[in-house]
């Protein structure tokens, strides 16, 4: 299978969209005449000209709510925030908004829009550039929370996302964007709320989430060699959350590690444990273990930050011990 | 204007400032006998405004609304059965319950939607507008705003793109000077909202919002010109609002005076002074409005609240 850039995978799922339905309009900062502050949106304007994709002033809350406008009248906006954190700028529009006007209108309008934004420490960013806000969204009913840990998935679930009628967080992992993933050609979707079960196994289940995946992976892979069967699940959706997946591995290895780059406390390591113990209590055979981002602001150094960041090593020690 | 045309705006002006003076009217006795649930923001005594500047747009035009919006979408033609049942939160209104006063959404009449947060319809109704550019028809948008709003940033955002793409949106703002308890003046140094257009490169004209054919013409210059692709306006309308904040607010801090002031002038009076109208021409609208208001009150009464399991229902969108 051929091998792209995850911010490629991202650019072409924008591209067919754009090219199937001239509803799909981009908006945001630098997404135009630079091409995006990632590379995502790379040559679109050129294609489909100013208005499509177009460069805005710094004015999240303006373009975010130019977005849920954009949206009642008809239209499928795909906005950029460029950092999750900016997000907290214009909090009225995606949650006392776009989250909540279908059902504050009964169902009369629709509000199809997919904001793409990027998650994750581990750039030297500090800590208004490195947050993980997905529980934060998903706590909020009416939207829909997307966290792809590869280009290929990304691709698909970007697809599914614009498609969709309602208001989509569409979190990207800085990190991955100039990694490079198999990717298949030509058209595909990925629906929501549909686990990858990365990997089967039978001693332990980890679900992980975004670059905590691959982390996983690795960590089963290395395991393998010592005997050990991990699963590793990675939900790709956290609203809408399949917890058949997740519930019906657990029922089968009876441990289960969540690793997550959200802040450990009131993030979605608790809420899947919650869940999981609720569902398959008498098929646990030991407490649930999690690994998250300790609970203070992200440092910018790197000597500070990146022993706060859930990684390999750190995942390996934790599903040992539940071993 | 031919003597002809203006008898006829009258008469529309009349109908239209009517049933929003009704309507409210009998929002707030639902409040004092307590059958209304929450509070509601009535429209009492700014009239003019949604009555003339609704009349300057056609029906395939978007409205952006505030929480003061009752009058809005009752100058749109919104149903007031519906209306009112929302209000009362029974099932069989706009949003079956689920938007009540603050929340009222038309969409079969272009209303964006009513909002719960001051200035949080500005930049969706500009959204609307860049759809419209972006579509190409010949549609405007009107986004009503307070004064109060015009001192969020989203106000600044939404009229700064607006400007800078030429959107074609009319902002109009319903100047009663007061956000809650405080007034503007205490709160802002110029008082014409409307001399903000200056530093977005657009026109802005302030003018009495009681006068509902001044109401009426600016808006209707502002929405040609919007038509024409030449960009948003500012329209800043005095008004004065009769009652408190909400229906609640016994509006203590300021004074009656003021008030009694502003009733002296208030947009139907005004009309009624320009002799247009015959008194048996005024009585007429007056009982066919009291007659379905009346009905709308009885239609809200008398609808059931919806199942319990429509709170579980519209929160996303197949």
């Amino acid at each position: 299978m051929r091998k792209i850039m995850y911010r490629d995978a991202i650019c072409e799922a924008l591209d067919e969209e754009m090219s199937r339905d001239e509803n799909v309009v981009i908006l945001g900062e630098d997404v135009g005449v630079n091409d995006g502050t990632f590379k995502c949106t790379k040559g679109l304007r050129e294609k489909y000209g100013d208005l499509r994709c177009k460069d805005t002033p710094i004015s999240e809350s303006g373009f975010i709510g130019m977005s849920v406008g954009m949206a009642i009248a008809g239209m499928r906006p795909v906005p950029e925030l460029m950092f999750n954190d900016f997000a907290l700028v214009c909090m009225d529009q995606i949650c006392n908004q776009a989250a909540k006007i279908t059902y504050m209108s009964g169902g009369q309008t629709k509000l199809p829009m997919v904001i793409r934004t990027t998650m994750g420490a581990g750039r030297a960013s500090a800590a208004q550039h490195s947050q993980n806000l997905h529980a934060f969204f998903a706590h909020i009913p009416g939207l829909k929370v997307v966290m792809p840990s590869n280009a290929a998935d990304a691709k698909g679930l970007l697809k599914t996302a614009i498609r969709d009628n309602s208001p989509v967080i569409f979190i990207e992992h800085k990190l991955q964007y100039t990694q490079e993933f198999e990717v298949p050609e030509g058209e595909y979707t990925i629906p929501f709320g549909q686990a990858n079960v990365v990997c089967e196994g039978t001693d332990l289940t980890i679900v992980a989430t975004s670059t905590m995946v691959r982390h996983a992976e690795n960590v089963a892979k290395e395991l393998a060699k010592d005997g050990k069967s991990i699963e590793v699940i990675d939900p790709r959706t956290i609203v809408p959350l399949d917890m058949e997946t997740i519930l019906k591995s657990v029922r089968k290895t009876g441990k289960l590690l969540i690793v997550d780059e959200g802040h450990e406390s009131f993030g979605i390591s608790g809420e899947i444990a919650l869940r999981v113990q609720r569902d398959a209590f008498y098929d646990l055979e030991a407490p649930i273990m999690r690994l998250g981002l300790a609970d203070v602001p992200l440092p910018f150094s790197p000597a500070l930050e990146f022993q706060l960041i859930p990684d390999k090593k750190k995942i390996k020690a934790a599903a040992l011990e539940l071993l | 204007m031919k003597a002809e045309e203006k008898k006829q705006l009258a008469k529309e002006f009349y109908t239209s400032m009517y049933r929003i003076r009704r309507f409210e009217e009998e929002v707030f006795e639902f409040y004092k006998r307590g059958l209304m649930p929450g509070l509601a923001h009535l429209y009492l005594g700014e009239e003019a405004i949604a009555a003339g500047a609704c009349r300057a747009v056609g029906p395939k035009d978007y409205i952006g609304s505030t929480h003061r919006g009752h009058g809005h979408l009752v100058a749109r033609g919104a149903d007031t059965k519906r209306m009112m049942a929302e209000i009362l939160g029974k099932g069989t209104g706009y949003s079956k319950g689920k938007g009540g006063s603050m929340h009222i959404i038309a969409m079969d009449k272009g209303i964006l939607g009513a909002n719960g947060i001051v200035g949080g319809e500005i930049p969706i109704a500009t959204g609307a507008a860049y759809a419209v550019k972006y579509r190409q028809t010949d549609q405007v948008v009107l986004c009503f705003l307070g004064d109060s709003a015009s001192n969020q940033g989203s106000f600044h955002e939404s009229v700064n793109m607006a400007a800078a793409w030429d959107l074609p949106i009319v902002y109009i703002i319903e100047n009663n000077s007061f956000g809650i308890s405080v007034d503007i003046h205490r709160v802002t140094k110029e008082h014409d909202l409307a001399k903000r257009a200056v530093g977005y490169g657009i026109p802005g004209v302030t003018i009495d919002g009681n006068d509902v054919f001044l109401v009426y013409e600016t808006v209707k210059k502002a929405v040609e010109r919007a038509r024409k692709g030449e960009g948003p306006s500012i329209v800043e309308c005095k008004t004065w609002r009769w009652q408190g904040h909400h229906v609640g607010d016994p509006a203590t801090y300021r004074s009656a005076e003021k008030t009694e002031e502003w009733k002296a002038k208030e947009p139907i009076g005004n009309l009624e002074a320009l002799n247009l109208l015959k008194e048996e021409e005024i009585k007429e609208i007056r009982d066919a409005i009291d007659a379905e208001i009346a009905e709308a009150c009885k239609f809200a009464e008398d609808s059931p609240y919806a199942d319990a399991s429509e709170a579980y229902t519209d929160v996303f969108s197949e």
